[in-house]
């Protein structure tokens, strides 16, 4: 509000009204220049020479440069100059060199004016100096940079680069005597206009070249260049020596750079290649654009601020033909659309947690880190008062530490490393998942690839998985040996071997542990008669009448049943392998009356209870198990789903590549990018290359599998010279061939 | 198929001449000895090269940096006579073959191949062989495009287009290779292969142009190397060693009359400098001259009948045709002149609306990054390189010249600068040595000897070999600048 009025003040009472419109040109357009009246427009291109009335509503074509018999390259504008004293003079640069000016008040059709050809290169730029009504600058491609007298006929001095092509030329706005010129390898110079010999003052700016420059409209000195080197740089040419005072990191190579008027920090960016938009930049902000415009769908060659003290009035031309006007309140702002929030964990599985003040401050009320704040540290980022985003900006950092050791991750390691995500038939590939998870103590993952190899291999198999189990038992059942894995790791030695590690490992929480440890254990119980005793009296019986049986022992469906089956359990030792521990409350009612109570086996349950959630899900499916598998997918997929959200992505990952298309269908291909990427970045963190490497190569993901296409290098050097190696082998070639 | 075993005769080590050839043909017994040409180049006395060679250092570091192989090879040799510009040629093509990219390492040297193929480089053939079987190239794929993976494959038409035609090229043909599931390419693969495309491409312009001399210790034969053939018929380099001693020592007559011509270039090029252009040339007057310089181009060749092969005879007698063309399909199609086809309808190519400093830089370096920088100062060193001097004379300006000689390779490629007059073409480039420039960029297997000894007789070797390295790397900005408009405007 308080900004509008001084617009109006500053346009004398009648402020600009307006809408974002756009016109089409015939051509692309190379630059644009507004008059000083603000309501007229000039577009210059290759083939285009055009005034345009902005009008309420529309721009209105007013008038066609471009006349004669013939079209001249002198016509081929890449830049066009409105002189701001004078609104009748114009001036632009032509392709082959030319320096052209124009009078619209001539009364013949034909408005040129006068001609100038003393450059040999192509014309980058011209300028008006601000004040003075025949002073014109130009800068080209041969390195010269050439001062107007419009009253004279050839140049009034030159001034040489001393160096490669001028990109810019740009007339101090303060200071009457002094202009920066930019140029193609990276270097500013600053020229007093009265001593063409040499420059006042050079200093490289950028990497590459400097493409554009813009002097500050009110603090003297301010000069804001952009390069290819993709970088927008504020420096203060007041100090003896140029100093940076600010840069702004954008996405492609910066054309064109004009300050906003009126607010002292913004500044208006177009790109010369691949980006279309124009943002513009608050540059004490430099990682996000204040505001962006996206109305363009080719590169924008030119940006003007409609009227010099309006902040709100953006005009554009594009090589997309375009002629568009920009409503600062229709911009879009990325700031918006930013996450206010950051989250992101240490090395040693600390977190750090970034949020507005008000939303931190909102939720610690609640508390709802409460059971894992152990020592948590916050951070208030000192705000510059004058700042304008402080309401933004301001922000607190949380910082949770782990205990040492209780972020333990080498679970995730090991069965990173051991998982076989292909390579073998679906079977083997769950079998030796699962007993690789059990040998770490993780039953509720064990018992979810066992239950995959259920569904998904033919109902054949559904007999030789429970005998998996039954064998697992040991020898006692007298029956062949399917395979070797489990035999070996279910013997009991073993198995409590693997507990132990648990209960070392695990530091979760021990007093969820100790509250519900009878229920837990209950629940092992009801586990374990579906895992691996039914099994056992299903392959000795018959086969067909059993198999219903065996699926109804999950514990949430078949607990009227459930006596029947939990008697022959106790005959057999408990076993570890089904340890997986479904807590929700309706267990805990359920079997709280289980037989049998163990320690250690309390202490194996204490999972993270939400894995039970997955294993109702997959009782669901074993419960229609006469279905085909494609039934189940739509379980297990949320299961995947369920693994994912828990943290266990690796979980989620490893079924998604060992079910391969038997599921993929059915996750939509950006979750499944989304896993894939957080996996891999997981395995990254703990320099698994290998494994992520496999990953990456067992992906379906398009965007995944393209990570290692990026660079497929590999550099090995000589064992003799340490010089990159070009060949195979361990030395070099002068060494290897005795040379 | 001439590889491995039989030993071939010396005489079929050189392509013959149709002149030379009409005569083997009337005169079966005549025998043709294999001249005497020692040293990395057929057309620069050894003693030249190795001269410059001994006393540099910096070209050994270099080597020692750089080179791929670890040793001197011709190219390099013939390059270090411009050591500058040696160190940015060995940096860039060290990391497009070597370091970080997109591309697998025997992929980088089978694109090398296949780009070699299309001017039949037997000696970058043979040595990218090499290398690709030693970074793990699978060896069925030198059994010819047919054992290559279809994605290579579809790699031919881009190679072929950026080979003779880059004009033709449009974003149709990029759409055809990053969108076509199974086999697609990936943008900075695509970007990747296009470099190493016009690298090769442009690199065996330099061979041929600088006539240089097959590898004299090929390694162990490994069954794909091709017969070394030189393309230089035997009675050029027989005839022109004379010219070339002649021209040096200075003893024979000739001299008198390149000599004043040297000075009437010099003359030329000083005035075009200093004159500011009075009269101005109106917009129709430039444009027909850049279409003479354009049409003018087509005769050049045409023109010079000795050399000229005419289609069915060049094909016919070709004998490195059939190991070479396994790289590539349809081996006929070569460059066409630009103004050939429907005078409407002439694509000109406008400089100044995509420039590699401006455009092609920027969009190279996002998808294959830092290739840009070393591109762009390999460049720039070309095009500024100078050590003020033309054959005798010191203190010269040669800005003019090389640009000249700049310009006319985009000319030919239809690539026009609005600020350059193409009339300056005329004045500063002779007929010779236009013939020579066509010749090295559009057709390069087809220089001779003769062609390289008749323009600007009374020059350095090094100069000579400096005006090489300006068409090399003129061709391969051509080619890049229409590959990487087509890309951009797939991506718009």
């Amino acid at each position: 509000m308080e900004k509008m009025s001084r617009v109006t003040t500053a346009l004398g009472g009648s402020a600009l009204t307006g809408r974002t419109m756009h016109c089409h040109l015939d051509a692309p357009a190379n630059a644009i220049s507004v008059c000083r009246d603000a309501a007229q427009v000039v577009v210059a291109g290759r083939s285009i020479f055009k005034i345009y009335a902005i009008e309420e509503e529309q721009f209105v074509e007013k008038l066609n440069l471009r006349v004669g018999r013939k079209p001249s390259l002198n016509l081929s504008c890449a830049d066009v100059v409105w002189h701001q004293m004078d609104e009748n003079l114009l001036a632009t640069a032509a392709t082959n060199g030319v320096v052209v000016t124009w009078n619209l008040g001539r009364p013949s059709r034909n408005k040129q004016d006068q001609l100038f050809t003393e450059h040999k290169r192509t014309v980058n730029k011209v300028c008006f100096h601000p004040t003075e009504a025949h002073v014109l600058l130009s800068g080209s491609q041969d390195g010269f940079m050439k001062c107007f007298d419009l009253r004279r006929k050839d140049s009034v001095s030159t001034f040489s680069g001393q160096s490669e092509s001028v990109r810019d030329v740009q007339f101090s706005i303060r200071d009457y005597f002094t202009f920066a010129s930019t140029f193609e390898n990276g270097n500013v110079q600053l020229w007093d206009i009265r001593r063409p010999d040499r420059c006042e003052r050079m200093f490289t700016a950028h990497n590459g070249p400097v493409f554009c420059c813009d002097w500050h409209p009110e603090d003297r000195g301010w000069l804001a260049t952009g390069g290819r080197d993709k970088m927008v740089k504020v420096w203060d040419m007041t100090t003896p020596r140029a100093k940076e005072m600010h840069c702004v990191q954008t996405i492609a190579s910066v054309a064109r750079v004009k300050w906003r008027p009126e607010c002292r920090h913004h500044l208006a960016t177009c790109s010369m290649m691949v980006d279309h938009n124009i943002y513009v930049w608050d540059v004490r902000r430099p990682f996000v654009p204040a505001a962006m415009f996206e109305e363009h769908r080719d590169v924008t060659t030119g940006i003007a601020w409609r009227h010099p003290h309006d902040p709100c009035f953006l005009l554009s031309g594009s090589k997309d033909s375009t002629l568009c006007q920009h409503l600062f309140r229709d911009a879009s702002q990325p700031v918006e659309r930013a996450n206010p929030e950051g989250l992101c964990y240490g090395l040693f599985g600390d977190v750090a947690f970034a949020a507005k003040d008000s939303l931190v401050a909102a939720e610690s009320g609640r508390k709802p880190y409460a059971g894992d704040r152990r020592h948590p540290i916050f951070f208030k980022r000192k705000l510059d008062p004058a700042e304008p985003f402080s309401g933004l900006a301001s922000s607190a950092l949380s910082v949770f530490e782990t205990e040492p050791g209780g972020g333990s991750m080498s679970w995730f390691v090991d069965t990173a490393e051991r998982y076989a995500l292909a390579g073998r038939p679906l079977a083997e590939l769950c079998d030796h998942n699962a007993k690789v998870a059990r040998e770490l103590g993780r039953n509720q993952v064990a018992q979810t690839w066992t239950m995959l190899r259920i569904i998904y291999c033919s109902p054949g198999l559904v007999s030789s998985a429970s005998l998996n189990h039954s064998v697992g038992k040991g020898s006692s059942c007298g029956l062949p040996l399917i395979n070797s894995f489990n035999l070996k790791d279910m013997t009991p030695g073993l198995g409590s071997e693997t507990r132990l590690d648990r209960s070392k490992g695990d530091t979760r929480s021990d007093t969820v542990l100790l509250d519900s440890s009878a229920t837990l254990i209950t629940n092992e119980d009801n586990e374990e008669t579906e895992g691996s005793d039914v099994p056992a009296d299903y392959l000795l019986g018959d086969v067909e009448g059993e198999e219903d049986e065996l699926y109804p022992l999950d514990p949430e469906h078949v607990h009227p049943e459930e006596p029947e089956y939990v008697l022959p359990q106790e005959a057999f030792p408990l076993r570890h392998e089904i340890l997986d521990t479904p807590s929700g409350p309706e267990h805990l009612q359920d079997k709280a009356d289980s037989p049998h109570v163990s320690g250690s086996e309390a202490d194996a349950a204490s999972l993270a209870p939400v894995d039970s959630f997955s294993l109702l899900s997959i009782s669901h499916a074993l419960y229609d198990s006469r279905l085909p598998s494609d039934f189940f997918s739509v379980l297990v997929c949320d299961m995947l789903r369920f693994y994912a959200e828990q943290g266990d992505v690796q979980m989620a990952v490893s079924v998604l590549i060992v079910l391969g298309e038997r599921v993929r269908k059915d996750i939509d291909e950006q979750t499944q990018e989304h896993w894939y990427t957080s996996y891999i970045d997981l395995l990254q963190r703990f320099c698994l290359w290998n494994v992520s490497n496999e990953v990456v190569k067992l992906s379906t993901s398009r965007a995944v599998s393209c990570l290692n296409q990026a660079s497929t290098t590999l550099h090995v050097n000589c064992s003799h010279c340490k010089r990159p190696m070009s060949s195979r082998g361990w030395v070099c070639d002068r060494w290897g061939s005795g040379g | 198929m001439n590889r491995g075993g039989s030993s071939p005769s010396a005489a079929a080590n050189y392509l013959l001449c149709t002149n030379c050839r009409k005569v083997l043909r009337k005169d079966k017994r005549i025998r043709v000895s294999q001249p005497l040409t020692r040293g990395p180049s057929a057309f620069i006395p050894e003693k030249e090269v190795v001269q410059a060679n001994t006393v540099d250092e910096r070209t050994n570091f270099l080597v020692e940096e750089y080179s791929t192989s670890g040793r001197l090879d011709n190219i390099t040799q013939v390059m270090s006579l411009h050591t500058q510009y040696l160190e940015s040629f060995l940096r860039s093509q060290f990391y497009m073959l070597r370091m970080d990219g997109p591309l697998p390492l025997p992929y980088r040297h089978y694109i090398a191949i296949m780009a070699a193929a299309r001017h039949q480089c037997s000696y970058l053939i043979n040595m990218h062989v090499d290398e690709f079987l030693k970074t793990g190239g699978i060896a069925e794929w030198l059994n010819g495009l047919e054992y290559v993976p279809q994605r290579l494959k579809n790699l031919n038409e881009i190679n072929k287009l950026l080979a003779h035609r880059p004009w033709l090229i449009t974003k149709e043909h990029i759409q055809k290779l990053v969108k076509t599931g199974e086999n697609n390419w990936s943008l900075p693969e695509l970007v990747h292969a296009v470099v190493l495309l016009a690298h090769y491409h442009a690199l065996a312009s330099f061979v041929f142009g600088s006539g240089i001399n097959p590898e004299r210790d090929p390694e162990i034969s490994n069954g794909f190397r091709l017969i070394s053939v030189n393309n230089f018929c035997v009675c050029d380099l027989a005839n022109d060693n004379n010219i070339e001693n002649a021209s040096l020592t200075g003893s024979n007559f000739g001299i008198v009359d390149s000599l004043s011509e040297l000075e009437a270039l010099m003359e030329r090029m000083k005035r075009l400098q200093e004159e500011r252009e009075d009269e101005e040339a109106s917009q129709e007057e430039m444009t027909t001259r850049f279409e003479k310089e354009k049409k003018e181009s087509l005769f050049v060749v045409s023109g010079d009948t000795f050399h000229s092969f005419p289609h069915s005879d060049f094909e016919d007698d070709m004998i490195v045709t059939s190991d070479v063309s396994r790289y590539i399909e349809d081996p006929g199609f070569g460059y066409e002149d630009f103004a050939r086809r429907g005078e409407e309808h002439l694509p000109t190519f406008r400089a100044q609306d995509y420039t590699w400093e401006n455009h092609g830089f920027s969009l190279v370096n996002r998808l294959y990054s830092d290739i840009g920088h070393l591109l762009d100062e390999k460049f720039r060193m070309v095009y500024n390189l100078t050590y003020n001097t033309m054959a005798t004379h010191e203190d010269v300006d040669t800005t003019t010249l090389r640009r000249a000689l700049f310009n006319y390779v985009h000319c030919m490629f239809g690539i026009r600068y609005d600020d350059y007059d193409y009339g300056e073409v005329n004045q500063l480039l002779e007929r010779s040595l236009k013939v020579y420039i066509k010749t090295v960029t559009c057709y390069p297997e087809r220089t001779t000897k003769r062609m390289y000894d008749s323009y600007w007789r009374q020059f350095k070797h090094s100069e000579k070999v400096h005006v090489n390295l300006l068409l090399m790397e003129a061709r391969m900005q051509a080619e890049l600048l229409y590959a990487l408009r087509a890309i951009t405007r797939h991506l718009t």
